[in-house]
Formats: structure tokens, sequence, C-alpha cells
């Protein structure tokens, strides 16, 4: 099996490895920073986040769905996590499950909406963009809540082996959704239901039920990527993750999700994930001021859905 | 005992009734074929064999088991497959994959973790499947849209073949087929019925009735109104009971 093959096989575009080289390639000739071990671990950190939101990004959009509250929820969990140690005064484990719970009930609340209520994932998501986020500002009264217990800050700037906890966390987290969407029954009706959602009824999947476990899924991994984050900055920040979701849904359409769904690999996702990471780390090299990284990753996206559009009218390659 | 007993089901969307009291047998190795007028009810009552619709008045039963309140995927279970005019194929998915769809066998990865695909039996499974029917595709690890109309066509009959079906409704299986490939399908029809397997075709094209099926059924704003043997009727015959100039 050739290389090429076992890419895509696994769904991964190789356009998105030729894309990250290329990035490489430039931002080394433009920074001698750039290829240093220690910037290394800075795209790495900086990639954990968005790489965690964008798994929930490709599970949704695999299944011909959207998440634009991706963002907002972090926001909204980073605050509810630290609310609960900070202003309730519970011990420190309350903060992770404080993240996760806010994390996955929202995104139960957009699957309820969509599958039950049956109102379009583009308009729930983006109510549930304003909800969260207006809720994370209330919890909060708009300011940071400091001081997080040690136990936390581990989980966003400790380094054992030397290597940043969020990245490990981001692996084994890529790692296990890979099994999952790649190997499992799950995976294998997330697709299909993406692909063709009469055939999914047709065979007995019970579509309502999985479009419900799909966003309460995404939405787990807006509560993970806002424990990350919390941890990381030391503060339930109500404003965290603003315009994340962005950076998530390019990663994964980089890494060749189906924008239309019924194709989705975590694997490429994690490609598109480090070309958004590179991107903002070099930007940041070259002294960009970072609203020039919002429009670099809005270009990218769009540019992204028209070599996939290209591509699958057969222009391209 | 016939293999399914349709008997008296009404179903009606509102006010409008489309099912008035439908009553048909089907024996096992028998094929009926299912004709009528658009809007005489053919959709509706397969969707009420398969389970998709509830009925309002009635039963359905197979073989003496009475299904009438089971949902789709438990008469799916039981036997009853229906392959869809438009296919209900997940075009990006691979040919194996999508035979197995919804009934993907499981083994646990590394003998620990349970729920794990096994996509190596999934394709060996399906190989099996796809050169018993004899379709010619260029490989089961390709994507189902890849391939042309008559080879979808056998994928879907395939998917509904692989389970040991008990009873098979095809709708218009063969509207959207080349000549050659009419052929092909009007033959594995036959080769399922020998093998015991009820079918159920659906077609407005009465020459491909005629040369598979051994009893016709005429559908009438929502009843039946000819239950015809094929040696016993011919073309003319069955189109009068279609159009109801019928004396």
């Amino acid at each position: 099996m050739t290389l090429t093959s076992f890419f895509e096989r696994a769904n991964v575009r190789v356009e998105s490895l030729i894309v990250l080289a290329g990035l490489v390639v430039l931002m080394s000739l433009i920074s001698p920073v750039f290829l240093s071990f220690s910037n290394f671990f800075n795209i790495l950190l900086a990639t954990t986040t968005v790489g965690i939101l964008a798994i929930g990004a490709t599970f949704v959009i695999s299944a011909a769905g959207i998440d634009l509250s991706l963002g907002s929820v972090l926001g909204l969990s980073s605050v509810v996590g630290a609310a609960m140690v900070l202003y309730l005064g519970l011990p420190w484990p309350f903060l992770i499950i404080g993240c996760l719970a806010a994390g996955t009930l929202a995104g139960a609340v957009n699957g309820l909406t969509v599958a039950v209520a049956r109102v379009p994932a583009f308009i729930v998501t983006l109510g549930m963009m304003g909800i969260a986020r207006g809720l994370a500002l209330i919890i909060s009264s708009g300011q940071g809540i400091y001081g997080l217990p040690p136990e936390i800050l581990f989980l966003g700037q400790g380094r054992p082996f030397g290597i940043p906890t969020p990245v490990y966390i981001l692996v084994i987290t890529a790692a296990v959704a890979h099994f999952i969407l790649a190997h499992t029954r799950f995976g294998h009706h997330t697709l299909a239901l993406g692909d063709n959602e009469h055939a999914a009824r047709a065979t007995g999947i019970n579509v309502r039920r999985l479009r419900l476990q799909l966003y309460a899924l995404s939405g787990f991994m807006a509560g993970l990527a806002g424990l990350v984050f919390t941890a990381r900055v030391n503060t339930g920040d109500p404003t965290a993750g603003l315009n994340y979701e962005l950076a998530a849904i390019t990663a994964a359409i980089i890494g060749g999700t189906n924008l239309f769904g019924g194709r989705g690999s975590i694997l490429g996702t994690m490609i598109g994930a480090l070309v958004m990471g590179i991107l903002q780390n070099g930007l940041t090299l070259m002294n960009m001021q970072s609203y020039y990284q919002q429009m670099a990753i809005g270009t990218v996206l769009v540019a992204a859905v028209w070599l996939d559009q290209m591509r699958s009218r057969g222009r391209v390659l | 005992m016939s293999l399914l007993e349709i008997n008296g089901i009404e179903k009606a969307f509102g006010a409008v009734k489309v099912l008035h009291g439908v009553t048909l047998n089907v024996a096992a190795g028998e094929v009926v074929g299912l004709v009528g007028d658009n809007g005489a009810g053919k959709s509706t009552l397969m969707k009420a064999i398969t389970g998709v619709y509830p009925v309002d008045k009635g039963s359905v039963r197979l073989n003496g088991q009475d299904v009438t309140n089971t949902s789709p995927g438990d008469r799916r279970a039981l036997g009853i497959e229906m392959i869809y005019q438009d296919l209900a194929l997940a075009a990006q998915q691979d040919v194996a994959n999508n035979i197995f769809l919804g009934r993907e066998p499981t083994k646990r990865l590394w003998g620990l973790i349970p729920g794990m695909v096994d996509k190596a039996r999934i394709d060996a499974e399906a190989q099996k499947m796809v050169d018993r029917l004899g379709v010619k595709i260029p490989s089961i690890h390709i994507p189902v849209g890849m391939l042309s109309g008559g080879q979808q066509q056998t994928i879907a009959i395939a998917r509904a073949l692989t389970f040991q079906p008990k009873l098979v409704i095809m709708d218009e299986p063969t509207a959207a087929l080349a000549v050659k490939e009419v052929g092909s399908v009007l033959d594995l029809i036959a080769q399922m019925a020998a093998e015991g397997i009820g079918v159920i075709l659906i077609s407005h094209r009465l020459n491909d009735i005629f040369q598979a099926c051994s009893r016709i059924v005429v559908l009438r704003r929502g009843a039946v109104i000819a239950d015809l043997d094929r040696r016993h009727t011919d073309m003319a015959e069955v189109v009068s009971y279609i159009v109801g100039a019928h004396a």
C-alpha cells in the first residue's frame, strides 16, 4: 500500500499534508526561531484548544450538521468550572466536572432542539452562540474569575517529561475520537447519516438519538477545551474562545471533512489544527497584530472549501 | 399459512384516507407484482409493511407472528427487507460498509475494548455476497457513488439478501436501468424466489411484472381491486383494472 492510498483510506486529504509542509517551509524561511525546539511546543500548545474543538466540529460536520456555538460554549464552561470552585467553594475536582458538564449540557440542548424540535442546526447553534456567551458574562459579571487551585493549573501549565500537559490531553482525546469515528458503529452511522439521511433511516439507524449524541459530544469537546483553556490561563474567562469556532471548523475542513457530510477523519482534522496553530504562531513571530490572524483564518476557510468544491467537480487533481 | 398476511389495513393522513382495508397474502417463494396508478396507495402500503407508518386498523403478520406494532428495525431483524427506488445507499461509503450499514458486526480491540467494527469480517462477507450475485465491480473498497446505476441496484439487493430475509419488497428496481441490467435484476428475483424468499415487486413496467411475477395484485384508490394469476390474465386486463375501466 502506498503512502497516498494509506492517507486516502484514512480519509485524509493529501493536499492538507502539502499545505502543512509548505507552511512549515515558508515559516522557517521567514523566522529563524520557527524551527526551534521550544517553539515546537509553543505551536502544539497553541493547537490544543482549537484542536479539541475541531474534534467536536468533525463529528457534527461529518453528519451533515454544524456547530457554531463551540467557542461560546468553551467560554461558558470556563466560567462555570471556575465558579464551582471559587464562588461555591467546592473542591478542585468540581472544576473539571463543571467544565465538562456545562459543555455537554449546552451541546445536549443543541442536540434536542435539532433532533426533536427539528430547528435547523445552523440556527440552533447560532442561537446557542449568543445564549452561552451571554450566560458566561452574566455568571461572571463580565469579569475573569482568578486564583485556581494548583491541581488544576497542572492541567494547563504542567510539563510532565518536558511536554505540556494540554498536549497529552489533545493526543489522548484525538486517539479516542479517531477510534470512535473510524472504528465503531457510532462512527459508521455518523458518516452514513451525513452521507444520506434516508439510507441511515432505512437501515434502522436511530437518527434522532444519533443527532442528539453528536451535538452532546460536540458540547463535551467544547467543555474539555474550556477546561484546558481555563487551566492554561489560570482564569475562568467569559470571553474565552471568542471566534474559535471559525478556526475549529476551518481545521476540520482543511483535514478533509466534507462540509456537506459523509466524510471525516480525526487524523486529517489534527493536521488541519496544526495548520491553524502554525499560522497563528508564524504570524506572532512575524510581529503581526492578532487581528490579522482572524483575517488569515477566515481566508483559509473559504479557500479550503473552494478547493474542495473544485475537486469534487473534477477540475483540480 | 402464508409468509406475509396483511388483514384489513387502514391508514389515513389527517382527513385523507389512503388505505381502505387492504388484505393481501404472500407465500414463501412467491413473487407478487403490485401495480396501480400514482396515488393508488402502493408506497403507503409498503411503508405499513416495513413499519415506517403505523397503521390505524388491521394487522400485519409474518409467519403467523403479529408484527403490527413493531418498529422498522424490529421488522428488519425478523426478515422484512425493503429495497427503495432511490436505493438508500450512502454514496461516499464503500460497498462493503453499505451492505452492512446498520448491522455492523463488532469485535474487541486487542481483546479488551468492545464495540470495534469488524471490518475484516464485513469485507469478507460482502465480497462473498457480491460474488454470489455475480456483480462485476472493481472492488468492494470503492465508494458506492462511483458505481453505475445497475451496479448500485445490485449492491442494494446484496444488502437486502445478506441477512437471510424472508420477505423482500422491491420498489421500481428496474426503472433506472439499461435493458441488459433489467435482465440480471429479473434473474436475481427468480433466484430469490427459488430460495424460498417471498418477493413483492412494485413496478410501472408491466413487461417486467409479467416476466417476474406469478401473481399480480392491482391497487386502486387504496383497495385491492384485482388479485390475478399471471397464467390467466393478460396485459390488457391488468391495464383496465389499473385505470378503473374494468367492467
